[in-house]
């Protein structure tokens, strides 16, 4: 046990915007685009979308030791994917740099590289090696890697033959039989069925204690604090808070409520993956009769209305409700229709969501927000809006003030003997 | 133990590595980190190895089917009906053993240009050198062309045609057309990533290039010094050499030299640009 894992030293990462609006340039685009700066340059100022840049991490300086297990909080777009890529090799800093002792192992999305025409004992060598291990070590762990997926049955049969949960399991499985001395990781314990999950937190865990040094990246607080001693809170490419985990964790929380009540559309942590013909407004969540806004009372009818920018064709909506800790109970999306669904032109830029009896325990919730167009997220807002639930009446049942468990309160009837 | 373990189960001994801001060839021409990441590049070569014919009837027959569907359209409109010469062999062989080469090259174009784009879940998720994705199809190809030589050889000692003992610089050979192959395909995927108008246009010029090169027709037609000009195309030389080792036709040593050092120069040239490129692959794809 000694020294640095990870040393970085005014780490940085400029991001040029713009001309991937739309993801890649076609070969036109950048000719007419060139003709174009040859006429500005006559005279014309210069169009403002070239000159967009994004420190997407600016001036980090930190070190890891061995052996730590270090949580990244932040917003979207606070810079901490952009960090594990630049850990782990996959793009280089603009500025700075990053002292990495150890082989490195990512698991920034599960899965990568498996080939679908490729059995599950092939996809298991490939995956290995990309991952870093060699041929001799994935033979000799073969065996647990295809115990601990479940798929013995499926080991000779293409991987695109495989259910999702299938293919899930195995890509988690191999990575987490890699062994490097410094995982990243990215949000990846949120798949796989519910009993799955518990056991790659499980893996998770015994990765950390095994003394290797673990740097994790998720929106699941719960998560976070249960894995982590330390987290490192990013803003805007910036380290705002390195501290003991619950320090960091109440100091995120206290941004993300201060950031609800801004003005929407001045925040830049949004999700729009380059289409932007649309931007959130305003979220508001008011219970019908008393027209209480941001306080409400379990059992209630309650609505949801999002406000846009504009107003487009074929327009659909998610909204998620998280618990305090950020992990989330529930997810409504219109496009998973219901005949009572309407669309109605005259509500112009205005998306309701009418949930007649809410069904939520007592306690303070985070809504999250996306809105598409046209098939394409057009924008995204995490902790868009903020409400307390009171407790109150469901399905005829008055809650308990205290004792329950859980986020949701079901509207239920009992049938008792005598 | 829990060391022992690690030791024993990862690639590497703990080594610092410094991430910084590159420049020059650090990336395509370190040695050290090719060997150091020789798995992947093994398990992508296999991978694209064992993808290439799964889930088709012929399988590894295509691979000498493609060259020789050519030599037939060729024989007949070439030979028969434009009535072009083959220098004392039949037309057949004297295409075909063209063809060969070519088509482990118009495949290598066709099938790499798309590669990076092809693995981008892979390049924006995972560290590794990047030349190892052209190389893999490279490598396929280099299976397919082994496969077509052997049976190129068959057919001419069948046909009368045994072959030479030059035969054994074809190895020599190999390595030109594969460094002119991996140069261009370098390239090509690179500009891909950026540009997807490649993937148009590399087939259809794939097809123009076929008949810039001396394979439907003698390299003799064009004279003197003009086929120093010809060699510009690495292809040309190529295809001269295989004929001179395969059918021991005379060659025109200057024409395979231009081709050998155009080769050589689009390896080094081509092999810079993506370097340029593999720095911020993972922020265009």
């Amino acid at each position: 046990m000694a020294g640095h894992a990870i040393e970085t030293s005014g780490l940085g990462k400029l991001y040029r915007l713009g001309t991937s609006r739309r993801g890649y340039g076609t070969l036109r685009e950048t000719l007419v685009d060139a003709a174009r700066g040859a006429f500005r340059r006559n005279g014309g100022p210069p169009d403002p979308e070239e000159l967009r840049t994004i420190w997407a991490l600016r001036d980090l300086s930190l070190t890891i030791d061995e052996g730590e297990t270090v949580g990244l909080i932040g917003h979207n777009g606070a810079g901490k994917s952009t960090l594990l890529k630049i850990l782990s090799r996959i793009t280089e800093p603009t500025s700075g740099w990053a002292d990495v002792t150890g082989q490195v192992g990512s698991l920034l999305e599960v899965g990568t590289g498996f080939h679908p025409e490729l059995t599950g004992r092939e996809n298991i060598f490939l995956n290995g090696a990309i991952l870093g291990m060699r041929r001799d070590a994935i033979r000799r762990r073969f065996d647990e890697i295809v115990e601990f997926a479940e798929i013995a049955q499926f080991l000779d049969t293409p991987v695109k033959r495989y259910s999702s949960g299938m293919s899930v399991r195995l890509a988690f499985s191999i990575a987490a039989h890699v062994e490097p001395h410094i995982l990243l990781v990215d949000e990846v314990l949120a798949v796989g069925d519910a009993a799955f999950q518990r056991k790659s937190l499980g893996k998770m865990d015994e990765v950390a204690r095994q003394g290797r040094t673990v740097v994790f990246v998720s929106h699941n607080l719960a998560i976070i604090r249960a894995l982590c001693q330390r987290a490192i809170l990013l803003e805007h490419g910036r380290a705002v808070a390195d501290a003991p985990v619950e320090v960091a964790i109440d100091q995120y929380l206290r941004a993300l409520e201060q950031a609800a009540s801004e003005d929407l559309l001045v925040r830049t942590d949004r999700d729009g993956r380059g289409w932007r013909d649309l931007l959130i407004r305003r979220v508001e969540i008011r219970e019908h009769g008393t027209g209480r806004a941001d306080v409400l009372v379990s059992g209630a009818p309650v609505t949801i209305a999002v406000e846009t920018t504009e107003s487009l064709p074929n327009t659909e909506c998610r909204l998620t409700v998280l618990n305090a800790l950020g992990q989330p109970v529930t997810t409504l999306d219109s496009e998973q229709p219901a005949p009572a669904d309407q669309r109605d032109a005259d509500l112009g830029r205005r998306i309701e969501c009418e949930i007649p009896a809410l069904p939520l325990a007592p306690g303070r919730y985070r809504l999250d927000v996306v809105v598409k167009a046209q098939r394409q997220i057009q924008d995204g807002l995490q902790a868009a809006a903020f409400f307390d639930v009171e407790p109150g009446v469901v399905g005829e049942r008055p809650m308990p003030t205290s004792g329950s468990d859980g986020d949701v309160f079901l509207p239920h009837v009992w049938r008792l003997p005598g | 133990m829990i060391d022992a373990v690690m030791e024993a189960t990862t690639v590497h001994p703990p080594e610092r590595v410094r991430l910084q801001s590159t420049r020059g060839f650090s990336r395509v021409a370190s040695p050290h980190e090719l060997w150091r990441y020789r798995d992947v590049a093994i398990e992508i070569a296999r991978r694209d190895i064992t993808v290439r014919y799964r889930q088709t009837i012929l399988g590894a027959v295509w691979a000498i089917l493609q060259p020789v569907g050519t030599m037939v359209v060729f024989s007949i409109f070439f030979n028969r009906v434009a009535g072009i010469r083959s220098e004392g062999v039949p037309y057949a062989l004297f295409s075909l053993a063209a063809l060969v080469p070519w088509t482990f090259f118009s495949n290598a174009l066709v099938m790499g240009s798309d590669s990076l784009v092809a693995n981008s879940a892979l390049v924006t998720k995972v560290y590794f050198p990047r030349v190892f994705i052209p190389l893999g199809i490279l490598s396929a190809g280099l299976l397919d062309l082994v496969v077509a030589f052997v049976i190129l050889l068959v057919i001419a000692s069948a046909w009368g045609h045994p072959p030479p003992v030059q035969v054994l610089c074809l190895p020599l050979v190999a390595v030109v057309t594969v460094a002119a192959a991996l140069g261009i395909t370098a390239a090509l995927s690179a500009v891909n990533a950026r540009f997807r108008d490649v993937r148009y246009i590399v087939p259809f010029a794939t097809q123009l290039w076929l008949f810039a090169t001396p394979i439907a027709y003698p390299s003799t037609l064009v004279h003197g010094a003009y086929r120093i000009v010809l060699g510009i195309n690495p292809m040309a030389g190529v295809v001269e050499a295989w004929r001179w080792a395969v059918l021991d036709l005379p060659p025109s040593w200057p024409l395979i030299g231009t081709s050998a050092g155009v080769s050589a120069l689009l390896l080094v040239g081509g092999l810079a640009y993506f370097e340029r490129v593999e720095r911020r692959l993972a922020d265009v794809l």
